[in-house]
C-alpha cells in the first residue's frame, strides 16, 4: 500500500512537471548582451599583495550562439604569516584562461566551458557543462550543472645558489567533481529569488605541499617543532544558498543572501550578506555588508600536543574557527564614447572591499618568546585585515 | 501515512488541473519593467563577482552555491 502511494505521488509529480512544461507559452529565450570588461584587481593584506588584470569578452553569433573568453592574472608577492614562520617570502604569477560557449534552443540554454590555470607549482584544468530551462511563462528558470577538474600539484625548492626550481621528486594529483542545481523565480513584479545547491567532491592530494603543522616539543628552543600537514584524500561538501532582490518604489534595489555550508572534514559555515543599490543619473552606487562564520575542521589545531598526534593534521587558517566581516562600496559611471560609434554603452567602475577576519584558534606563532614569557600556545590570536580594490571599464557593443 | 495520501491526492488533482489549462504567469511580460532594470541583475558585472568569489573562496573554508563556475588554483 505504502509503495503504491509513493508511486502515485511520484507519478503525480511527473504529471505536474510535464503538464507545466507543455502548458508554458513557447516564447524563445534570449542570450546575454555582447560586452567586454577590462579590470585591474588588487588584494593587499596579511603580508600578501596580489594584483593583475582580468579581461572578459562575450559575443553573440546570431541569436542562438554566444561565446565568452576570460584572461586573468594573479601576480603574487607573499610574506604571509605562514611564510614568515618557516619559509622565505616569494613572488609568483598565476595565469587563468577560460572559454565557454552557449547554445540557445527554444527555452533551453546549453553551456559548455573550459578553464585552465597555471602557476609554477600548480596546474588546474576544469571543464563544465550546464543546462538552464525557462518555464512557467518565463517566471522560473531551472538550471543544472556539472564540473570536472584535474589538478597537478608540484613543489618548488630553493637551490644553494638561490634559484628556485620544481622539485623533480614531487608530483601529486587531485581531481574535483561538482554538481549544482539552481532555481531563479520571479515572485512579484518587484521581487526575484534565486536558490542554488552545490555538491563538490575532491580526491587526491588536497593539502599544500609547503604548509606545516606545529606540535609541542619541549626540547626545542621555541617549545614547538614543525611537521608536514596530512589531509584526508577525499573531501565532499554541500552548500545551499538563497538570494532575494527587491526593487524599491523610488528606483533602488535591496538584496539579501544567505548560504549554509557543510563538509566531510567537519567544517560548517554560514554567511549572510545585505546590499543596497542606488542609481543617480548616470551613476549607480552600491554598498554591501557580509558576515561569515565557520567552525574548524575536525583535524585542525594551532598546536598539536605531540608529534604524530593523529592520522590527519592541519594548521591551515582557512580550516580554523573564525568570523569574517566585509564591507563593500562601489560606483559605476555610464558615459558615451563619441569616437567609437559601435560602442552602444560604456561604464567606468570602481569597487572597494575591506575584509577583516578574526581567528578564534589560530595564533601568531611568530610572537613566541620563551625568555619574554610568551610560550607556545600563548601567542595572541591572529587577525587579518585586507583591502580589495577593483577598477574596470565595461563596454557593450 | 495520511499526510502522504493527502499529498498524493493533492498532487494528482494539481496534475489534472495543469494538464487541462496552462498555468498563467502571475507577472505578465509587460509588468517586468522593474525586474528588467539593470540594478535588479543578480550578477551585473560577472568580471567583478567572479573575482570576489575567488577572493573569499581562497580565504574561507566554504565553497560553492555562488552561481558561478570557478576553476581550480593552488591559492589556498
Amino acid at each position: 500500500m505504502q509503495l503504491m502511494v509513493k508511486r502515485l505521488a511520484v507519478t503525480a509529480v511527473l504529471l505536474v512537471a510535464v503538464g507545466v512544461m507543455h502548458s508554458s507559452p513557447t516564447h524563445a529565450g534570449v542570450l546575454g548582451e555582447d560586452r567586454a570588461d577590462a579590470m585591474y584587481h588588487r588584494y593587499s593584506g596579511g603580508g600578501v599583495t596580489i594584483d593583475g588584470p582580468s579581461v572578459l569578452v562575450r559575443k553573440k553569433f546570431g541569436e542562438k550562439f554566444a561565446a565568452t573568453a576570460n584572461y586573468y592574472v594573479d601576480m603574487v608577492s607573499s610574506a604571509s604569516i605562514d611564510v614568515l614562520l618557516n619559509a622565505s617570502p616569494y613572488s609568483e604569477r598565476r595565469e587563468q584562461k577560460s572559454v565557454s560557449a552557449e547554445y540557445l534552443r527554444g527555452k533551453s540554454t546549453y553551456s559548455l566551458g573550459y578553464i585552465n590555470s597555471e602557476e609554477s607549482d600548480y596546474k588546474a584544468d576544469t571543464s563544465f557543462f550546464s543546462i538552464s530551462q525557462d518555464m512557467f511563462g518565463d517566471l522560473t528558470t531551472v538550471s543544472i550543472g556539472y564540473k570536472r577538474g584535474w589538478n597537478d600539484i608540484f613543489r618548488n625548492v630553493k637551490q644553494a645558489d638561490g634559484t628556485i626550481i620544481r622539485d623533480p621528486g614531487f608530483t601529486q594529483q587531485s581531481d574535483v567533481r561538482a554538481y549544482s542545481v539552481g532555481v531563479t523565480q520571479v515572485l512579484t513584479r518587484s521581487m526575484i529569488l534565486s536558490i542554488n545547491y552545490e555538491v563538490d567532491t575532491d580526491q587526491g592530494f588536497l593539502n599544500s605541499p609547503y604548509r606545516t603543522i606545529r606540535y609541542a616539543d619541549p626540547g626545542s628552543g621555541r617549545g614547538f617543532s614543525f611537521d608536514p600537514e596530512i589531509y584526508p584524500a577525499t573531501h565532499t561538501s554541500n552548500a545551499v544558498s538563497g538570494r532575494l532582490k527587491y526593487f524599491l518604489p523610488y528606483r533602488a534595489a535591496l538584496e539579501g543572501s544567505y548560504r549554509f555550508y557543510s563538509d566531510t572534514w567537519g567544517v560548517q559555515a554560514n554567511d549572510i550578506e545585505v546590499g543596497y543599490t542606488q542609481p543617480i543619473r548616470q551613476w549607480i552606487f552600491d554598498g554591501s555588508l557580509r558576515f561569515y562564520k565557520q567552525d574548524a575542521a575536525d583535524f585542525y589545531s594551532d598546536l598539536f600536543p605531540r608529534r604524530n598526534f593523529s592520522n590527519f593534521m592541519a594548521r591551515d587558517k582557512e580550516l580554523a574557527t573564525f568570523t569574517s566581516y566585509s564591507a563593500q562600496v562601489g560606483a559605476s559611471y555610464e558615459f558615451k564614447m563619441a569616437r567609437l560609434p559601435w560602442v552602444q554603452k560604456s561604464t567606468a567602475n570602481v569597487r572597494y572591499t575591506h575584509l577583516f577576519i578574526d581567528y578564534d584558534d589560530f595564533r601568531d606563532a611568530t610572537q613566541t618568546n620563551v625568555a619574554g614569557g610568551v610560550l607556545a600556545g600563548q601567542e595572541s590570536l591572529y587577525q587579518l585585515n585586507a583591502n580589495v580594490l577593483q577598477a574596470y571599464l565595461s563596454i557593450w557593443f | 501515512m495520511d499526510t502522504i495520501k493527502r499529498l498524493a491526492c493533492a498532487l494528482t488533482l494539481l496534475a489534472a488541473v495543469t494538464g487541462c489549462s496552462p498555468i498563467q504567469p502571475w507577472v505578465k511580460p509587460y509588468e517586468r519593467e522593474n525586474l528588467a532594470d539593470v540594478i535588479m541583475a543578480f550578477d551585473r558585472d560577472p568580471v567583478s563577482s567572479s573575482y570576489l568569489d575567488h577572493v573569499f573562496e581562497a580565504r574561507e573554508g566554504a565553497r560553492g552555491a555562488t552561481g558561478s563556475a570557478g576553476g581550480g588554483c593552488g591559492c589556498n
